[in-house]
């Protein structure tokens, strides 16, 4: 919905809305005086049973919400690490149906919402109705579609904002200002702030004038600013939560899973919910 | 000017090909997207432009390329007469040069020093790095570890040029994996490079713009027919990977009704998944490398696993466009075996002392086939779109033959 206002108040959702339960995650850690953290965890890597653990984990060690990545053959969006994940998700057999029972267990027995960060390749070869029928069934409370661009997303956001559910739109440093500005007003759920041009995977260092275009986006939109891509330590979740509303940690949460998957679960279950524990804590405002 | 319902109408201003086609890409390129459309509208409004890109498609190319009747291959089918668009015979030895050229110098337009190319079986590589050279402008070509073995001569070639050749070791470690890493160059470095993609495959505004500079080939074709044989043929045949060889050839002829066009696609060892790599014969529509199209995948929308003797074939894909002349009946597809484009390479060889690629061969093979169908007074043009150079190691691998060619 386009408005005169660009800070006019989002629209309640009704709480049957999946949307709402995101809409009240990132209320919660307001109240708490804290940013959101959002980890991102690739579904079926290693397999099945280990992703529900992981979300689990996650949820207990202080997440806000979680995406959960549908393994996709050719991420051109991803890094190494993550095209790695998905590679060894589809090699041991994950399925969409797969990752939706992921969502449905996990949904069951966390607190935190659940996004699918999904490729328009596999919304669409299910079709966008069914997709958004089986998503909402399995829990989700929306999406993240890295490769569909605004001039792409009209069916699948009536479709989305027909079932209540997220479609979190992102923003990069090569989308210009006005452009900015349109996906800032299209994005629910929250905008999806990407903080290099350039694919997935951990960086030692914050791209120089990230801080001050989040601020720039601050002033263009009421929607939460989440910023990811390149986000590993708590030293860069404290600085980017100092200015935006949450942030996104990928590539280096995969990488604890992926490292500790030989480990019994117990053992995996407790390097994970020590990352993000420590991330977490790092979201508080100092 | 055709009427605005032709065939020929599309893209519209969203790279619609009828349904197919458009721009699934990552935010991170969309600006870069509409920037190379913008320059590409101003480009072919400028008349510098067009006599630039021209002087090089005749001097540095050599352009216009040959249309020459096939008599001995004719003899043999003893059917219609047979007539080969000569794209070996430009630099390079196949159309890929066509469009690096146009895209070359649309980059120095926008003032990208940087290129980026995927490639498969090299000929896109080297035609990149040709212009590259030429233009004095940085070249990195990524190309399928498996398509580095196989396509040997090209690999050098591109280095003698002054290419960086990256290998890429991902997936299948064939085409599609090489222009999946070049997506994620593009995507750290988009402000100062220019991608050059290989075919009319990938987001808009790509499948439009290969299609234009590759459709020197069809203009010259009508002409030739038009002043060499009096009249249009009855059939125009190509072989389709991606399908910019296929596309610049059947362009100015899908608004002449009564030319059958007609498409070969890599039928592999058998029609079997996994087996082949012809998207349009086998193939469901999905997406993939950023437009909509037919794709080779699973019931999930996962790309699968293809083959082809043919590096420059062997893709899950094709061009949008193709999908569009595909359902609209405009053009027909069809496949050939691996076998069959071998034995269609040694009967070239042999008849008409043209070595050509294996890509090539598929269309030959089934164009030797359908000739023999057809009365002599009909006459169908192959476009022979590369020489068979590049092969000729791989195919005396493949039939246990020494270096040089004698039995072992
Ligand atoms: C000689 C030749 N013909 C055909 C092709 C297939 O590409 P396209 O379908 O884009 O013409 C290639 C690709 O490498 C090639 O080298």
């Amino acid at each position: 919905m386009i408005t005169d206002n660009p800070k006019s108040a989002p629209v309640p959702s009704s709480p049957a809305k999946p949307i709402a339960k995101l809409e009240a995650a990132f209320a919660a850690a307001r109240a708490a005086g804290r940013k959101a953290l959002a980890p991102f965890v690739t579904a079926g890597d290693p397999d099945l049973a280990t992703t529900v653990a992981v979300l689990e984990a996650v949820d207990r060690a202080g997440a806000t919400l979680c995406e959960l990545g549908v393994p996709y053959s050719d991420p051109i969006a991803d890094g190494p690490v993550i095209q790695a994940s998905y590679t060894r998700a589809l090699g041991a057999g994950i399925t969409l149906d797969g990752v939706l029972s992921i969502a449905k267990q996990a949904s069951a027995k966390v607190t935190m919402p659940i996004l699918a960060m999904v490729s328009y390749s596999i919304i669409f070869r299910r079709g966008i109705d069914r997709f958004v029928t089986d998503a909402k069934a399995a829990g989700l409370a929306g999406f993240v579609v890295p490769d569909l661009p605004l001039e792409e997303s009209d069916e699948f956001d009536s479709a989305c904002r027909a079932a209540g559910l997220a479609l979190v739109r992102l923003v990069t440093p090569t989308t210009p200002p006005e452009r900015a500005e349109a996906i800032a007003r299209k994005s629910t759920g929250f905008l999806y702030c990407v903080s290099v041009a350039g694919v997935t995977g951990t960086r030692t260092e914050l791209p120089p004038g990230l801080l001050d275009r989040i601020a720039w986006l601050r002033t263009k939109t009421d929607v939460p600013i989440v910023v990811g891509f390149g986000i590993s330590s708590p030293e860069q979740v404290r600085a980017v939560a100092a200015v935006a509303d949450g942030v996104i940690v990928g590539s280096a949460l995969v990488r604890v899973v992926a490292e500790s998957a030989a480990d019994a679960t117990s053992e995996m279950r407790s390097q994970v919910e020590t990352f993000i524990a420590d991330l977490s804590a790092a979201t508080t405002a100092a | 000017m055709p009427a605005a319902t032709a065939v020929s109408s599309v893209p519209d201003a969203l790279g619609r090909f009828g349904r197919f086609g458009g721009r699934y890409v990552p935010e991170t390129l969309s600006a870069a997207l509409d920037q190379l459309e913008r320059e590409y509208a101003q480009a072919q409004a400028d008349p510098a432009f067009h006599a630039e890109l021209d002087g090089l498609l005749s001097a540095f190319v050599g352009r216009p390329t040959p249309l020459l009747f096939a008599k001995r291959l004719t003899e043999y089918a003893g059917g219609a007469q047979i007539y080969f668009k000569r794209e070996d015979l430009s630099h390079t030895g196949a159309h890929k040069i066509n469009n690096t050229l146009g895209q070359g110098l649309l980059a120095i337009r926008m003032g990208k020093r940087r290129i980026i190319a995927e490639t498969g079986a090299g000929q896109h590589g080297v035609a990149t790095a040709t212009a590259c050279a030429r233009f004095g402008l940085e070249c990195v070509v990524y190309m399928g570890a498996e398509d580095v073995r196989r396509q040997a001569p090209n690999v050098r070639n591109m280095r003698f040029m002054g290419a960086e050749v990256r290998p890429v070791e991902s997936g299948s470690r064939t085409l599609r994996d090489a222009i999946n890493e070049a997506m994620r160059d593009w995507m750290g470095s988009v402000e100062t490079t220019h991608y050059i993609i290989g075919s009319v495959v990938g987001p808009h505004p790509f499948p439009r713009i290969v299609r234009d500079f590759q459709s020197v080939i069809g203009r010259e074709t009508v002409e030739q027919c038009r002043r060499q044989l009096g009249r249009l043929p009855d059939m125009v045949v190509a072989c389709v990977g991606g399908g910019s060889n296929a596309a610049g050839m059947f362009y100015p002829f899908v608004d002449h009704s009564e030319v059958r066009l007609v498409g070969v696609e890599a039928g592999g060892r058998s029609g079997e998944p996994g087996d082949h790599a012809a998207s349009l014969s086998y193939g469901s529509p999905g997406i993939l490398h950023g437009s909509l199209s037919y794709v080779l995948q699973d019931h999930d929308g996962q790309t699968a696993d293809v083959h082809s003797v043919s590096a420059g074939l062997d893709y899950p894909g094709v061009g949008p466009e193709h999908a569009y002349w595909h359902d609209t009946g405009r053009v027909e597809y069809t496949s050939v075996t691996d076998g069959e484009a071998l034995d269609a390479f040694d009967l070239v060889a042999q008849r008409e002392g043209v070595l050509p690629a294996l890509e090539t061969s598929h269309a030959l093979a089934w164009a030797a086939n359908e000739a023999a169908k057809r009365p002599p007074s009909e006459i169908l043009v192959v476009c022979l779109s590369g020489r068979g150079d590049k092969d000729a190691a791989e195919i005396a691998r493949l039939r246990g033959l020494a270096a040089d060619g004698s039995e072992k």
